[in-house]
């Protein structure tokens, strides 16, 4: 098949089977919409990274130079909420897993293309009511819509917890759909045993998004029915309990954290093995430590809350599972690094960002039991601490593997190819911009810095100045790292070749880009996807 | 489900899968199910709290209109299983029959619910109501999840509702027969969960009183 495909390149394929943008909003092809998302979702990324650089900028030294508290705060808040919301949690689902699901598994669609699509107008009606509230003025309650403040406050509350809702919809449908994919579309040889380990960490995710976003889209409309006819459910003075509203907030957003962190997992599981040109170690360990990481994760969210008041012995059953979820995440860790040991390692820019993933991702994860642990939890809560640790997980798994996976399927993706140098200097900029600005705020918790704060005491200037010019090298190298990228998507050096990094997963046993039904006839099968060693085109 | 690899053959997409419609529905059911898990746990929570509170309240609904009404929808939902039941012989003016019963007992459950929100209106007892916020906060917090509950719940059968139309609209243009069931099934699997959570609301509203 490999020949033939070679024989006559260019044929028609998804990109030029159709044309006008008509063809494009109103297409039902996964891998199409798998494109949607990818304009939307990488508007929203920087949308919500420039927000960041402006925080970083008030930042810079103490008392309040170009803004005031009450725009930091909405600025604070429209950055965490469209950062989740709109970024990490679509992102590689909505992209990749949209365009390379059904592939991986040698299907021709998902199992319900109409519905994906509604899927992504569900995102993008999200996304507009998003923006919306920018120009009303914006929320200011943190992306987490804590009540009484939520219900109480007089900035525009209304569109952002409404965008939320029905973003959380988008989500659910993906997941729907992925999972009937996966039980029901898997070609003949494709079994679960054979599955790569990107469509397992697909799955594992979307049982949790299925599971645990209806909890959040139940209670932001419960907050909206506060707000607008004052029920009572979360308002203290009417007998409701703002405790029950953080738990039930928790119990979604905690297993959201895996929803970001799992999918990203499954693309590293990809590059590692392809760029190492070894069998990936342990494939049982790793997918069944994905469907545990799912599990064990869904009951952790009390740790947000050590110091809301709970019992003892509630908080020391969660502080314990916090620690227990490690194990999965440490077994696909150390999976991982023994893929890479005696293996053949070819340094091309995703392999060279997946590797950035892992020393950053085992800072999160490490700094994280830190916060686990009940006692220095007392002392870390709502502090820098925590803001560094998070953006060390979930910006340094779901951001960077967005970006790795962006590098790696380019050229399947488009056909084309992106400039290779200027790629690995953004990603030298990415890697030295994060660290330096990430790294000084745990530093500043532990100081005794407060999180969410506009203005702060001097002592604290020195770490606050070095996170700000960080995060100027930050955005400099994700601005570079888009910009060639995009340039590339037109501009790019054309190939056809179907394996340019000699991966062995289906998508690279069909031509690039592929055509509209994936595959030239039916997909060939009998090669496993970690089977190597592998010919590569070169 | 030993054979659904079987389903991926090529132009897989085009073919009508019936089960994978039915894992699809059973999903999106599940979902329901956890949107309403939250507000029971909610109710479960405050229940606790204001035990006495809330069996005075419920006090005050009337368990017979209660009654009847969850009779009407239990019937509702054997006229819809008939209704699957006439097509899947191909009798289609029969499944559209019981598919127009099926929405005349939906129409009267809700008409019902309408005069029971109504009476309690008239009473004063509605969200953030002076009536309502002089009494004592568990009534307030029962009275809050009562209007929440019911009125989702309302609005779920209004949407089972449509479904049904929908799927009589198909049945006469023939595009749901016996052969394509998957549509006139599931809206039966929704409708049921609809009467399902009515089962639980029913007695967690009217009957907790001694």
């Amino acid at each position: 098949m490999s020949a033939a495909a070679l024989a006559t390149p260019a044929a028609i394929n998804y990109i030029n089977a159709e044309k006008g943008i008509l063809s494009w909003l109103t297409t039902t092809d996964h891998k199409r919409i798998g494109i949607l998302y990818l304009c939307s979702i990488t508007f929203f990324f920087l949308f919500a990274a420039t927000l960041g650089v402006l925080m970083r900028l008030e930042l810079l030294s103490p008392g309040m130079q170009y803004m005031d508290s009450e725009t930091y705060n909405r600025i604070l808040t429209l950055h965490g909420m469209t950062m989740i919301f709109l970024f990490i949690i679509p992102a590689i689902p909505g992209i990749f897993g949209n365009f390379f699901l059904p592939i991986m598994i040698g299907a021709e669609d998902v199992s319900f293309p109409k519905l994906n699509l509604a899927s992504w107008y569900f995102y993008m009606a999200g996304g507009t009511l998003a923006l919306l509230s920018v120009m009303t003025g914006g929320p200011d309650t943190g992306w987490t819509f804590y009540v009484p403040y939520s219900f109480k406050t007089g900035a525009n509350v209304f569109y952002p917890l409404l965008a939320a809702f029905i973003l959380g919809w988008s989500s659910i449908l993906t997941g729907l759909n992925f999972l009937t994919t996966v039980h029901r579309m898997r070609a003949k040889g494709v079994t679960w045993g054979k599955m790569p380990l990107f469509v397992w960490s697909l799955y594992a995710t979307s049982w949790v998004q299925v599971i645990v976003t209806p909890v959040v889209g139940i209670l932001l409309l419960l907050v909206l029915a506060e707000r607008v006819l004052g029920v009572g459910i979360f308002d203290p003075s009417k007998g409701g309990d703002p405790i029950l509203y953080q738990h039930l907030f928790w119990i979604y957003s905690h297993p959201a954290v895996y929803i970001m962190v799992l999918p990203a997992m499954g693309v590293v599981s990809e590059i590692i093995p392809t760029f190492a040109r070894r069998t990936i170690f342990g494939y049982k360990f790793i997918a069944v430590s994905s469907i545990a990481i799912a599990a064990i994760g869904s009951l952790v969210w009390a740790h947000h809350m050590f110091t809301s008041g709970m019992a003892d012995e509630a908080r020391i059953i969660f502080s314990f599972l916090t620690f227990f979820v490690a194990v999965p995440s440490a077994v696909k860790i150390f999976n991982w690094l023994a893929t890479l040991y005696g293996g053949s390692i070819a340094l091309e820019p995703p392999m060279v960002l997946t590797l950035a993933f892992i020393l950053i991702f085992s800072v999160g994860g490490l700094t994280g039991l830190i916060l686990g642990a009940l006692s220095t939890n007392i002392h870390l809560h709502d502090t820098a601490f925590v803001v560094g640790h998070f953006h060390y997980t979930m910006f340094g798994s779901g951001g960077i593997m967005f970006l790795a996976a962006s590098h790696y399927w380019f050229p399947k993706m488009f056909g084309r190819m992106y400039n290779r140098n200027v790629a690995y200097v953004s990603i030298l900029l990415f890697v030295i911009g994060f660290n330096v600005t990430y790294m000084p705020l745990m530093f500043a918790g532990v100081a005794g810095m407060p999180r969410r704060y506009a203005d702060y005491l001097p002592e604290f200037e020195t770490y606050h100045a070095i996170s700000t010019t960080g995060s100027w090298i930050l955005y400099a190298g994700i601005l570079l790292m888009v910009g060639n990228l995009g340039y590339s998507v037109f501009k790019g050096k054309k190939t056809d070749k179907e394996n340019p990094w000699g991966g062995k997963t289906l998508e690279w046993r069909t031509p690039t880009p592929p055509p509209t039904l994936n595959f030239d006839g039916e997909p060939d099968t009998s090669i496993g996807p970690y089977d190597y060693p592998v010919e590569v085109e070169r | 489900m030993s054979d659904h690899t079987a389903a991926g053959t090529a132009e897989a997409h085009l073919h009508y899968d019936p089960v994978g419609n039915r894992i699809g529905m059973w999903l999106f059911l599940l979902t329901e199910l956890i949107l309403f898990g939250t507000l029971f746990i909610i109710y479960a929570v405050y229940f606790h709290r204001y035990t006495p509170d809330y069996e005075r309240a419920a006090h005050e609904l009337n368990r017979l209109i209660g009654g009847a009404n969850t009779l009407v929808l239990l019937t509702s939902s054997l006229t819809m299983a008939l209704s699957i039941a006439a097509l899947q012989k191909d009798k289609a003016a029969q499944a559209i029959r019981w598919g127009f019963i099926t929405l005349g007992f939906a129409s009267i459950f809700l008409v019902v619910k309408g005069f029971e929100w109504a009476h309690k209106f008239e009473l004063g007892i509605y969200f953030d109501s002076e009536v309502l916020l002089a009494r004592p906060k568990g009534e307030i917090v029962f009275y809050g999840m009562y209007f929440l509950m019911t009125g989702l719940h309302a609005l779920h059968v209004i949407i089972g509702g449509s479904l049904i139309v929908t799927a009589m609209v198909k049945i006469k243009r023939g595009t749901a027969t016996s052969k394509r069931m998957s549509f006139l099934e599931n809206t039966g699997l929704y409708w049921h969960l609809v009467d399902l959570i009515w089962i639980y609301l029913f007695p967690l509203f009217y009957l907790i009183h001694r």
